[in-house]
């Protein structure tokens, strides 16, 4: 139930209450952690793609100065191929140790395999190349199709394809196959006068946070590990920890350090467990950080993909029927987004026949890790330019084909799901208002794209504490990580309810062993389910300053009232006492008043999102400039407006990113040959114009305040935005991403 | 093991002294050896800005400079920029301004700002999205980051 009012605290922008840490450099991130007696330590990768382990010899490494223990797969309790569930899903814990620390194969060029604990970082680096493996190399799969052809080399020999409740006899690399089915989608497409099918490529491209993964980790004589480290979700990690090790959840404690980034790549551990091997073999913490390299050949990206889109529509624009074909990569292991990719695919429409069906294919590359809507920009890319090419060919604006096909409450997403309220429609509407679109578009060579998306947001638990202090304020004791600007969206709820400034809370995101369970940073969960927690919190610390007031004034709670910040008696007495002024009485009327606030929630309420942006191609050179970019998107209520503003600004550029030039790009080999930001060419400033960011609020009911989760959905258009508008510029359709120069020039037949 | 020089160097207005091996970088000796971690490690080879300090009046990317090269040298790093009762009016900026979300870039970026308006105290939106096109940010867009240099530059 949404409440329905002015809010005070609600939709302002305060000052976020770590900036002053985090503007002065005091701020402590996982890397800047720092502890007496502390070890470094360095992990050893594959320099092959795809090769069988023959043997490892560390005794060259073991004995150089300063090297204090070096462990191995051997090191690690012997995984079997059972499934786990470790918060994001069910894992299979053989797949999980071989990515931490490869036994008997290696699987992709950077996949770990030794690691080494020393007196420097510089003699780690140095010792891990003393570490002598001997491999049998294979042949690397490194596309999607190629590794589900017959004759393919097999990267597992007991994996096998699971499809729809049945498993397959013969091992293969397709891990598993789904399909959702909606109406009946042969009638659909023989009642359309018009149907276009395509098909597109999409390459393997990075989360690209800024700070590298990070771990330290100390065992204790006791056996009581503590891990310090950047994670999304710092229970999610002592869930992985434990389950890799096989140690108790009640000996580990995880502390969330400040955390650099994560967009989904900081949930999967890698080096956090090795850093604990490492503690335990020499007796001292360990810190173990990635470079960037590491970063790029040995954490997950997100998955390349083939797709097949085939859509239908009547000459008076109205979709009969759609059909979806999903190959995503999973990386060396199973896990590709297929699943959420099938499940947004055609979710911003009305449709009532459509087929998807989604394939989750391994090949020799990293294991793909979320990132931001994981599997729905991809998706987004194939649907969202054949909803172009629809319109186009039926001389329809694109905002108005979508106004006639838009999804609205009620309406059934192909895998089942029936909408609640959504905002699609409202960001339609609010695009086609807007000044960028009524601007003129029409100089040579210059485009201007549309394109929609969704993403449909998570709930998952989370816990909050508070503490009321004697002088009107709060501390509010939460799990979730603050990866931007989390920790005042949650406390402005707080905040809400009491009827205090949000400067009077003071927020602070804690270990393991001091607060409820919460679940990961991620699915744009934290300002909608966190932030609800919060809110029971403090309705919570409500309730039990009603009774103190009621006690202060001999009165039965029933005549206490609290509204505003203000206690009030009714029925009879003149009391009132304000919310501040009350905390000093806390000892006189029973002592400490602590509240807490634990939700699961399941109406987290879809998101939409749609964008316009204006470029320019340059023919000479096949390089694309963005001009103008504007995203609309339905936030539910903005809490923190700066902040939501600022999830749909980066979310759209790493789409641009996406759309433009970002790609790992492998040789024959199979080794990525451009893993560094200087030839993984992420967005600078210089690349951009600002990014107009259009909240709409359609109030998510299943939130107090009606929150949506922000984070994701904007990365979901821009890709097909793009290329919509590159289409309108040259009057090419491009269906291959990255759409960087050469493949431009390419198109044009320039080269 | 290599043997370690002794460096002087004057930090944020200190004079400081350590003992660095050749190979450290002076971003190692901040973060390692004095325990200044407000510059940060993205990639150590020049490519995200992070790391950036001024050195002798000059923008560096601190992994990119040897610890031993600061010899009689002047260094300024993100924990020398407020007031011990203000904030740099870059700082404000960045934070009136919501220019920060995970907060790992912003040191650098503050840092960068600040190097840009002590030569140009007026840069144009171009000339600021020129200037710091050294500093990677995956996480704003840049739009909030820009705006907060054309703030802090207005407010000097
Ligand atoms: S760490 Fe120095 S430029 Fe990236
Ligand atoms: S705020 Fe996260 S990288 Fe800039």
């Amino acid at each position: 139930m949404t409440e329905n009012k002015e809010y005070k605290v609600v939709g302002t922008r305060p000052i976020r209450h770590d900036g002053v840490d985090k503007v002065t450099g005091r701020a402590l991130y996982g890397a800047d952690f720092q502890i007496a007696g502390l070890l470094h330590g360095r992990v050893l990768r594959s320099p092959h793609a795809h090769a069988r382990i023959l043997s490892i010899d560390t005794s060259r490494a073991e004995a150089l100065p300063g090297v204090k223990g070096v462990v191995t797969a051997q090191d690690l309790p012997s995984a079997e191929d059972r499934i786990a569930d470790l918060g994001e899903g069910a894992v299979n814990l053989k797949h999980l140790c071989d990515n931490i620390l490869a036994s008997d194969k290696v699987l992709y060029t950077g996949h770990a395999v030794a690691a080494v604990a020393a007196t420097s970082p510089h003699i780690a680096e140095e010792a891990c190349k003393l570490i002598d493996v001997e491999y049998e190399v294979l042949s690397p799969v490194l596309e999607v199709r190629q590794a589900m052809e017959p004759d393919a080399p097999l990267l597992h020999e007991t994996l096998k394809t699971t499809s729809m409740g049945e498993t397959a006899d013969e091992p293969s690399n397709v891990a598993s196959h789904i399909q959702h089915t909606l109406g009946d989608p042969e009638k659909g497409f023989a009642e359309a006068d018009i149907i276009i099918e395509r098909d597109f490529v999409t390459g393997t491209v990075h989360q690209g946070y800024i700070e590298p993964h990070n771990a330290t980790a100390h065992f204790n004589q006791d056996g009581h590990l503590t891990i310090w480290c950047s994670t999304q979700g710092a229970f999610t990690v002592r869930e992985q920890v434990a389950e890799i090790l096989q140690y108790p959840i009640s000996k580990i404690k995880v502390v969330p350090m400040e955390i650099g980034g994560g967009f989904g790549g900081k949930i999967s551990v890698y080096i956090k467990p090795v850093a604990a091997l490492l503690a335990k073999k020499t007796g001292k913490p360990v810190k173990v950080l990635m470079n960037r390299t590491d970063v790029f050949e040995g954490t997950g990206p997100t998955p390349a993909s083939y797709i097949r889109v085939k859509m239908g529509a009547t000459k008076a624009g109205k979709i009969t029927a759609a059909e979806a074909y999903l190959a995503f990569e999973g990386g060396a292991y199973p896990g590709s987004p297929v699943g959420p990719g099938a499940m947004c695919i055609f979710a911003p429409y009305s449709i009532e026949n459509v087929i998807i069906d989604g394939y989750d294919v391994v090949v020799n590359k990293p294991k793909t890790a979320p990132y931001r809507a994981p599997g729905a920009p991809n998706a987004a890319f194939g649907s969202e330019t054949v909803i172009d090419e629809l319109a186009e060919k039926l001389g329809i604006d694109p905002l108005e084909f979508r106004l006639i096909n838009g999804a609205k409450e009620g309406d059934r997403r192909a895998d089942g799901p029936v909408h609640p309220r959504i905002g699609f429609i409202e960001t339609v509407e609010t695009a086609k208002a807007h000044p960028h679109y009524t601007a003129p578009n029409g100089k040579k060579h210059h485009g201007r794209g549309i394109a929609s998306g969704y993403w449909f947001n998570i709930g998952l638990e989370s816990s909050v504490t508070i503490n009321v202090n004697a002088d009107g304020t709060i501390n509010l004791i939460e799990g979730s990580t603050d990866i931007g600007g989390t920790r005042a969206s949650i406390a402005m709820q707080a905040a809400e309810v009491l009827g205090i400034p949000a400067e009077s809370v003071n927020p602070s995101v804690v270990d393991t062993n001091s607060v409820g369970y919460t679940a990961v940073t991620g699915g744009s969960r934290t300002t909608y389910a966190t932030g609800y927690a919060a809110y029971e919190a403090a309705q919570d610390v409500k309730r039990k300053m009603i009774e103190r007031a009621a006690k202060l004034w001999e009165v039965d709670v029933s005549n206490v009232q609290f509204e505003d910040g203000l206690f009030s008696s009714i029925n009879g007495k003149e009391e009132q006492i304000s919310f501040r002024d009350l905390c000093g009485q806390l000892s006189q009327t029973g002592g400490p008043v602590v509240g807490s606030g634990t939700v699961n929630p399941g109406g987290a309420g879809g998101a939409y999102a749609t964008h316009v942006v204006d470029l320019m191609v340059d023919e000479e050179t096949g390089k694309v400039e963005i001009l103008r970019y504007t995203a609309v998107q339905d936030a539910g209520k903005a809490i923190h407006p700066s902040y939501v503003e600022g999830q749909i600004q980066g979310g759209a550029v790493q789409g641009i990113g996406w759309a433009l030039n970002e790609e790992y790009i492998y040789n024959a080999e199979g080794t990525m040959t451009n893993a560094s930001f200087l030839d993984y060419r992420m967005p600078t400033c210089l690349d951009l114009p600002m990014i107009d960011a259009v909240i709409v609020e359609v109030p998510n009911p299943g939130h107090p305040y009606g929150v949506r989760g922000v984070g994701e959905v904007p990365i979901v258009p821009p890709m097909a935005a793009i290329a919509n508008a590159i289409y309108d510029a040259i009057g090419i359709r491009m269906t291959e991403l990255p759409m960087s120069p050469d493949r431009l020039l390419k198109a044009m037949g320039k080269i | 093991m290599a043997r370690k020089s002794h460096v002087q160097t004057t930090i944020n207005g200190e004079t400081v002294e350590f003992l660095c091996e050749s190979r450290q970088s002076l971003l190692e000796v901040l973060r390692d050896e004095l325990h200044l971690t407000g510059a940060k490690e993205g990639c150590n080879n020049g490519n995200c800005g992070a790391c950036s300090v001024i050195l002798d009046g000059r923008l560096v990317n601190s992994c990119l400079v040897l610890g031993v090269e600061t010899e009689g040298k002047s260094v300024e790093t993100i924990e020398g920029l407020a007031e011990p009762d203000k904030l740099h009016p870059i700082q404000d900026a960045f934070l009136e301004n919501a220019a920060l979300q995970c907060g790992i870039c912003t040191p650098g970026f503050i840092m960068s700002a600040k190097a840009l308006l002590d030569q140009n105290p007026n840069p144009t939106e171009h000339e600021i999205r020129y200037w710091l096109a050294g500093n990677l940010c995956r996480c704003t867009g840049y739009d909030k980051i820009v705006r907060a240099v054309l703030d802090a530059a207005a407010a000097k």
